[in-house]
């Protein structure tokens, strides 16, 4: 039997070669499902078209750092943590179809590590959510915030680490999932909610009394403010959000304890 | 027998709750054989699958695949089998050779060596000129073939197929049989299926037959039959009952109604059938005469025809 290797002796390999084939097949199936291209590229503008002009002349300013800060910047990182939040989840909902379709169940009956199935599909989520978020950041000069290269390059790091949490997050979800109903129920009762209670649409200063509890023990916080600081980086920073430290800090760590959840749900469960 | 186990499984029981699904199942494969798990739906034969391929572990006693322990050395197993899941477990999106790769990949293969592997099982199941096609535009005999050469592309010593005929036209089923058997010759790859139909079984080297999570008889197909020995005379008319009762006064035999016809088995039935048809005049619209089979062998053994589905 020439063709077989004892993968355990090389752990490195066993764990990366199936974790980069699997986000190697999430980017061809992208890009070969037109619909998927379409809604990545359009979401972006709905976005901005809706969440920036309808609620532009709305917006009071209170709490926020500078009174000259209108809404459509205010909004700006947190519509950026949106897109990758649904672009995240719902790439990771594909594993609802995989085993729906009946392509998990070879992946899983293989050798190769469960690891390397949560970080195929974590890596794989990350990248389609990091690149549209990337599109849409095109458009900040728009809405008042110019864009350096420093402030992209951070932005796409913060974003990255961002990503990974809320994809590890979306898997943890998926994974144990048999149908994509319960999916939407939980992105409507606990993942649109975390994002509205995460300074994304509103200040934290603003709010009462539990609110401002709530949003700060809501991890995504401080993923809302590490894009938030990222954006302004080099600049004045317009925010009383959480200090840089604090946010990067934070958002590593939620991103590892997910992807380490991810691991034993995954491998708990077949 | 001399010839060395590949598959040994001792005692297996597996309860999900209380349901009983395999119960004390102790048999074993010989390494180069083409065996048949045989049985209705509910029959057990699905959780065995599960238990031998390392997605399920038994509720109690053991599972060796390949001289290694399915629950304690799981991953060892499944470096050393191929899996051909009932379900298509392809990505349609992905061509026939993408989906190989990523197989590959999933089994530690890589490079030129996943290359090389990849032209032989392409074609060895005559898939050379659909590489490059996207799985969802092959017809299903095309799809399990893909399959097949997806689960023999790590050279598995064992190649473990659920209801591999599933969804298959009589002549990719011969196909299907046909590749297994090349396996078998050339290869020396042991194959393991479950299957709820006779003819496959039929055409396998070793039979095991389950029936409510119990293996209830195991065997080469033609010693099986042996075991009926006699010849099966069916009979249709009007009122199989009344028929059934005045045949076992008249011949003294052990006529039964099964499916609404009467069964007789019986040494030499041609000679049985003349008595018939003069015994009941005008009673009678068909009679047949035929070997047994393995339903046949099902039935003796079970008290229950094979597709009417087992009890649990």
């Amino acid at each position: 039997m020439d063709g077989r290797r004892d993968m355990s002796a090389i752990p490195t390999m066993s764990l990366l070669l199936p974790a980069m084939s699997l986000w190697r097949r999430e980017m061809v199936r992208f890009v070969r499902q037109r619909s998927r291209v379409i809604g990545a590229l359009g979401t972006p503008f709905v976005f901005w078209l809706l969440i920036g002009s309808g609620l532009r002349n709305s917006f009071q300013g209170a709490g926020v750092a500078r009174p000259t800060m209108d809404f459509l910047e205010y909004s700006f990182p947190g519509t950026l943590v949106l897109i990758v939040l649904f672009t995240a989840i719902f790439s990771t909902y594909s594993v609802i179809e995989d085993r729906r379709e009946g392509f998990l169940q070879a992946v899983i009956a293989a050798p190769a590590p469960r690891m390397a199935i949560v970080l195929g599909n974590v890596m794989g989520s990350t990248t389609l959510a990091v690149i549209q978020a990337m599109l849409f950041l095109l458009l900040a000069p728009l809405s008042g915030i110019p864009l350096t290269i420093g402030s992209v390059l951070t932005l796409a790091v913060v974003l990255t680490i961002v990503g990974m949490g809320l994809s590890a997050l979306g898997f943890l979800i998926a994974w144990p999932m048999d149908s994509t109903q319960g999916f939407h129920a939980v992105m409507n009762l606990f993942l649109i909610p975390m994002w509205l209670l995460s300074g994304a649409f509103f200040p934290a200063s603003g709010a009462s009394r539990w609110l401002t509890w709530v949003m700060t023990v809501n991890p995504l916080t401080y993923g809302v403010a590490a894009v938030r600081h990222a954006l302004y980086i080099g600049r004045e920073n317009a925010t009383t959000a959480p200090s840089l430290t604090i946010s990067i800090a934070v958002t590593i760590g939620f991103a590892l304890v997910m992807i380490v959840l991810a691991g034993r749900v995954a491998a708990a469960k077949g | 027998m001399a010839a060395e186990s590949i598959v040994e499984v001792a005692s297996l029981t597996h309860r999900y709750g209380d349901r009983v699904a395999l119960e004390g199942v102790t048999l074993n494969v010989d390494r180069g054989a083409i065996f048949a798990l045989l049985g209705p739906n509910g029959s057990g034969k699905t959780t065995l699958f599960k238990i031998l391929t390392t997605l399920l572990r038994p509720t109690s006693g053991t599972a060796r695949v390949a001289g290694r322990d399915v629950v304690a050395e799981r991953d060892r197993v499944r470096g050393r089998i191929g899996i051909v899941f009932q379900k298509p477990s392809l990505d349609g999106k992905l061509t026939v050779l993408e989906n190989l790769t990523h197989q590959g990949h999933l089994y530690g293969l890589w490079g030129r060596e996943l290359r090389r592997r990849g032209e032989e099982v392409l074609e060895q199941f005559c898939l050379t000129d659909r590489a490059s096609d996207r799985v969802e535009t092959l017809s299903g005999g095309l799809q399990r073939r893909v399959e097949l050469a997806k689960g023999l592309l790590h050279k598995p010593e064992v190649l473990i197929l659920d209801e591999p005929s599933t969804g298959l036209d009589p002549g990719a089923r011969a196909d299907l049989m046909a590749h297994l058997r090349e396996l078998r010759d050339r290869h020396g790859v042991t194959s393991l299926l479950t299957t709820h139909l006779m003819d496959d079984a039929d055409r396998c080297d070793c039979v095991g037959i389950l029936d409510g999570g119990r293996l209830v008889t195991l065997g080469t197909p033609a010693a099986l039959k042996t075991t009926i020995g006699k010849d099966v005379v069916t009979i249709n008319g009007g009122n199989p009952a009344s028929l059934a009762a005045r045949a076992n006064e008249k011949f003294v035999c052990k006529a039964e109604v099964v499916d609404g016809s009467v069964r007789i088995e019986r040494e030499r039935g041609h000679e049985f059938v003349p008595q018939l048809i003069e015994a009941f005049p005008g009673e009678i619209d068909s009679v047949t005469v035929g070997k047994p089979t393995l339903d046949d062998v099902f039935l003796r053994q079970t008290g229950h025809r094979l597709w009417m589905g087992g009890g649990t």
